[in-house]
């Protein structure tokens, strides 16, 4: 609390509050037993800290005024991102080691051009409307996919014929609830599975100041913040599951934004006003991505080998730790 | 002696295995033939009783019969069935011979509901099972706390609207858009003629089309000799204009489409002045003309 001696406490609630009002060193604003007289004075100790705040801040202010030029810079602020503890997997760009690893992994062949993504959607048994309805968007969203009805049948018999029948990806949306909540990836011809859980999506009619539907066009892709190794892995996932040559046409472009562990997609439509002004209108289906594991083959619960998986008494206690 | 145990039992006193419900009273007591509290069903008041039982998988006809009621260790005597169907029906006879025909009866109906239902488990752990994960309350309201803010440190709208203009500055876009950039800017101030290639619907910047394409026509085109080629001419002419209004308006209106309702009546004024300047095929249809 404050400096100097004091007025008593437990002036009562009837006359005004003097201008500087002084408590004793020892006194504390917890210890008075009534309520009420112990809420006027809390409030009296507020006003007081921060006319005491104001009056440090103008007081630098003018510090920094008065020496002018040689003042120090301002001080940036500390953010979450400034904070981040380094992680030392991040990927350097001009990493030889993550190229040549990146130009041998299982995507190689669809950054050679050698495949053509064709994607199969499905979900868990029965799903509700809200689900069937979003697996449709995402269809619309994703070019050369498929939905099919999971009607009782087991992953790992879908997995064969879907690689019979040249399906690069398949997209399982797990449902709880009548709420699609997960989502899992797996990349087909033997490639990692990444197992998501999936929230606060929204369907196109959700969405406001929506635009029309997507068109046919090959929407452009953006991934941001992908840097460390594991960003990397999954940043390519996503990439490979639109064909390589986007339609500029379309003026639609797909975006994967990694944030604090998150992945926001969205989907939007762009026009250039000018070359400094960019208008976006949002149109598609839009949900947030957690990554819970990425297992290097294709989806087996029990036998797979699991690259990564969240621990949470681990990982989840630093707030300034991130991993993708 | 039965007849007393369960009149005692049975109707008057209390019964530690009896449950009453509105309709019926259940019998709890785990050797109890059928379920429900009847005198042939008590397993306490009768003093020769059958039940099955299965365990793990296997199943059992447990006999009582009165010499060993004295001996409640010795009371029950197991017998294991055969897992043959037909078979363990078949012991179940030749065990219970000479016994009611109540209980021989309702033993094998219990062994056959009891066989149906381990055929039933075991065709299901066979399939898929969900495995149910409980929801951790303060695990998923802490996740979806850090979503929140990990969404509003994203700013989303600015980060792509970067990107996509990072991209446009790289020209990963290549012809389709023709922006002057500062430089060009500057190099047309100094009127640099630089022609900019067209596209096909795309808007393009109106200002340097003006700079460019103007061009001061004399005043020749009313001095033709033949009437029709002059009719041809106008016409020609009329068209050309029409066509690139035309295209001018086809191009406002699909710029238009998403965003900036507002700019499609803002933008028919530049085609208004696009109808004053000729265009540069002119001359060579004068020279035919000529």
């Amino acid at each position: 609390p404050g400096d100097g001696s004091g007025s008593a406490p437990g002036e009562g609630t009837g006359p005004p509050a003097p201008e500087r009002v002084l408590f004793p060193p020892t006194f504390s604003v917890s210890e008075i037993k009534n309520k009420q007289r112990r809420h006027f004075m809390f409030l009296r100790w507020k006003q007081q800290q921060r006319k005491e705040k104001l009056a440090l801040k103008k007081k630098r202010r003018k510090e920094r005024e008065a020496l002018g030029d040689k003042a120090p810079p301002k001080a940036i602020p500390k953010t979450i991102e400034n904070q981040r503890v380094y992680d030392e997997t991040t990927v350097d760009p001009n990493d030889e080691e993550v190229a040549f690893d990146e130009a041998t992994d299982e995507f190689a062949p669809y950054f050679n051009r050698l495949t053509v993504p064709k994607i199969l959607i499905t979900t868990s048994d029965r799903p509700r409307g809200r689900t069937v309805r979003f697996c449709e968007q995402l269809a619309t969203v994703i070019p050369n996919s498929h939905v099919y009805y999971r009607r009782g049948l087991a992953l790992k018999r879908i997995i064969p014929q879907c690689i019979a029948r040249d399906f690069t990806d398949l997209i399982v949306i797990n449902e709880d609830r009548k709420i699609p909540n997960g989502l899992v990836l797996s990349h087909l011809p033997d490639g990692p599975t990444a197992h998501f859980r999936m929230s606060s999506v929204r369907l196109r009619k959700e969405i406001k100041r929506k635009g029309k539907e997507p068109t046919e066009h090959v929407p452009e892709v953006i991934l941001n913040n992908f840097t460390t190794r594991l960003g990397h892995s999954i940043g390519r996932m996503f990439a490979a599951l639109f064909p390589h040559d986007p339609q500029f046409i379309g003026r639609q472009v797909a975006t994967f934004h990694n944030q604090r562990d998150y992945i926001f997609f969205r989907f939007h439509r762009y026009i250039f006003k000018s070359e400094k002004k960019v208008g976006i209108q949002e149109l598609g289906p839009r949900f947030t991505l957690k990554l819970r594991s990425l297992q290097k083959g294709t989806f087996d619960s029990k036998f797979g080998e699991y690259e990564w998986i969240h621990k949470r008494r681990e990982m989840d206690t630093n707030r300034r730790k991130f991993h993708l | 002696s039965p007849q007393v145990v369960w009149s005692m039992l049975g109707n008057r006193q209390f019964c530690s295995y009896k449950m009453t419900t509105k309709t019926q009273n259940f019998c709890r007591n785990e050797y109890n033939l059928t379920g429900l509290c009847n005198r042939s069903s008590c397993p306490l008041a009768n003093s020769q009783y059958a039940t099955i039982r299965e365990e793990k998988g296997r199943c059992y006809l447990y006999m009582k019969t009165i010499e060993r009621a004295a001996f409640p260790r010795r009371l029950w005597e197991r017998v294991l069935l055969s897992k043959n169907y037909e078979k363990a029906l078949e012991e179940i006879d030749e065990n219970l011979i000479y016994w009611p025909r109540f209980i021989r009866h309702k033993c094998k109906q219990r062994f056959t509901k009891i066989t149906q239902y381990l055929i039933r488990i075991r065709k299901l752990t066979l399939k898929r099972q969900r495995k149910l994960v409980p929801l951790r309350r303060k695990i998923e309201r802490r996740e979806n706390r850090r979503e929140e803010k990990a969404l509003i440190a994203a700013q989303l709208d600015n980060a792509i609207e970067k990107e996509l203009l990072e991209r446009l500055k790289q020209d990963t876009y290549g012809d389709i858009y023709n922006f002057p950039i500062h430089a060009f800017d500057k190099a047309l101030q100094q009127q640099d003629a630089e022609s900019e290639s067209e596209s096909d619907a795309e808007r393009e910047d109106e200002d340097d089309e003006d700079v460019d394409k103007r061009e001061f026509v004399e005043a020749e085109d009313s001095e033709l000799s033949d009437f029709e080629d002059m009719d041809k001419l106008e016409t020609s002419s009329e068209e050309e204009q029409e066509e690139e209004v035309e295209a001018e308006k086809k191009g406002s209106h699909s710029k238009s489409k998403g965003k900036t309702p507002l700019k499609g009546p803002a933008r028919r004024k530049r085609p208004y002045i696009e109808i004053e300047y000729e265009e540069e095929t002119e001359p060579s249809t004068k020279t035919k003309a000529a």
